[in-house]
């Protein structure tokens, strides 16, 4: 059995854009979600600026009711609901009646870690010998399945009802997770995404591994530069993105809209051997891994018009694009369109995969390609492989044929996903 | 016997934790809240927390064991509040 899946719903809530019209805005014009925060600065990060959604108190109630609100702190939660939610909705799907689930629906929303001021709210309760005091919610907002619990209830979906962690490679593995269920049959629909929290008990952690940019403090907006010669370390973001999956013949049947196919993937590790290791990408594994998302999908290398790069803006960028031309066996004015959606939100850590896949799958409803941003200087490695024009910096018309979109992750694990323009066979 | 003030201030605390489908019309001083009021067992320790802090008294264990009902519940604040003059 092996049936087409297509993407028929998105929702997303990003650093630049709560919504998909506020989303798409910002992506066509290339607006930056990054920005300068008070509280970063007074806690004495090295880097100060983050992606983080701004979303009205207002809002919450459509999504929640007021006993979800209340006490509630996590922002990965309110991040992932208002996305899946809004994916559920973009597809034209009902929420479950009272009484029965929908068997046939299902979710893979992933997440790093959830609810971590939660986390840190109880903490303080317990270590100050006042443990009754938690209540009940202290659980369900800090358990990873958290998100998906939540989407679950809200939606009633009967199916399986997960949630993966792959560091940054978790929004893409999560799309080729739930492809893999609805091709195998065992789904007719499965809503897949993922969330991170926001704030600096997410993002202290890696300033401590100085890998994020510490001189853009002033400048917020020019920090992200993936693909550039002056790019000095990843943005920290957060966020959710979210994507109802469908069999073809689910979609076809309720006469839904399809914003494109999912053709296949890949996921695999490094293993953390050769050059790889806990925070290194295995090159080798990363080509392995596109090349059997082709491999899966049925597409030549040569077909590949598309690629959104895992691209974080670190020294690994160059090295990414290389895997990629290698892998492809292009260089040059052959090397397929390339964007990094990081430039406008930062790293979206865990949300990462999902938000960018929103991104590149807007680009089919909208028969164009979004530019880059931050990258007039392209890296002069990048430069040896891939001929400027493939890295263009505002948005063009272009109808996209088959996209490729991989991320990478803390571990060694990578995930890539090919999606292609709907056609009739 | 009910005092009413209490009564009042309970039903509005317990109303945030009524399913949509129960009217806050629903409480009675008979309804038993899991049963009847077809409230999430879980959300009693909510309930239990937000009595404490809205009367200024602490709840054991066994008094949540025992608050099965809106009256117990009164019972028991009533008992309480006279403990603690």
């Amino acid at each position: 059995m092996n049936r087409r899946v297509v993407v028929t719903g998105l929702g997303i809530c990003a650093p630049n854009g709560v919504g998909l019209a506020n989303f798409y805005d910002s992506m066509l014009n290339g607006k930056s979600g990054i920005m300068f925060h008070q509280e970063l600065a007074d806690l004495g990060f090295g880097c100060q600026i983050a992606g983080k959604p701004e979303i009205q108190e207002s809002l919450k109630e459509s999504y929640f009711t007021a006993l979800q609100l209340r006490g509630l702190n996590s922002s990965g939660i309110v991040y992932g609901v208002m996305a899946g939610t809004d994916a559920w909705m973009d597809a034209g799907l009902d929420k479950a009646n009272k009484d029965q689930p929908d068997w046939d629906s299902g979710i893979i929303f992933g997440t790093g870690i959830l609810g971590i001021d939660k986390l840190r709210e109880s903490i303080y309760l317990i270590d100050d010998n006042n443990a009754r005091r938690l209540g009940s919610n202290s659980v369900m907002q800090t358990m990873a399945s958290g998100i998906s619990a939540y989407l679950g209830g809200i939606l009633g979906c009967g199916n399986q009802v997960t949630t993966n962690s792959s560091a940054c490679a978790t929004g893409t593995e999560g799309v080729i997770m739930g492809m893999e269920r609805i091709r195998a049959g065992k789904a007719e629909r499965m809503l897949v995404g993922s969330c991170n929290d926001s704030g600096p008990y997410i993002w202290g952690g890696f300033d401590a591994m100085r890998i994020l940019p510490s001189k853009y403090n002033d400048n917020p907006q020019e920090a992200s530069r993936p693909m550039s010669a002056s790019a000095s370390g990843f943005v920290p973001g957060s966020g959710a993105g979210a994507m109802v999956l469908e069999s073809l013949a689910s979609a076809l049947g309720r006469g839904a809209k399809i914003y494109a196919e999912v053709l296949g993937g890949a996921i695999n590790s490094g293993g953390q051997r050769g050059i790889g290791s806990m925070t290194a990408p295995n090159s080798e594994a990363v080509q392995r891994c596109i090349l059997e998302a082709l491999k899966d999908a049925r597409v030549e290398k040569s077909e590949v018009d598309i690629i959104n790069g895992h691209l974080t803006a670190t020294s690994k960028d160059a090295e990414e694009i290389r895997n990629w031309s290698e892998a492809l066996e292009r260089s040059g004015k052959d090397f397929p369109f390339i964007n990094a959606t990081k430039g406008l939100l930062g790293h979206c850590l865990a949300a990462s995969g999902s938000v960018e896949c929103v991104a590149s799958l807007l680009q089919y409803r909208e028969g164009l390609f979004f530019g880059n941003r931050n990258c007039h200087d392209l890296h002069p490695e990048i430069l040896e492989l891939v001929d400027a024009s493939r890295i263009p910096l505002k948005t063009i018309s272009h109808k996209p044929g088959i996209l490729a979109k991989a991320s990478f992750g803390f571990g060694d694990v990578n995930a890539c996903v090919i999606f292609n323009d709907y056609k009739e066979i | 016997m009910v005092d009413d003030q209490h009564f009042a201030q309970l039903k509005d605390i317990v109303k945030l934790y009524l399913p949509e489908d129960v009217s806050v019309g629903a409480i009675v001083e008979d309804s038993n809240f899991v049963k009847e009021l077809n409230i999430n067992s879980a959300n009693l320790v909510d309930i239990v927390l937000d009595v404490e802090d809205a009367f200024g008294i602490r709840l054991e264990n066994e008094d949540m064991d025992k608050m099965q009902t809106v009256r117990d519940a009164l019972n028991i604040i009533a008992q309480k509040l006279q403990d603690k003059n």
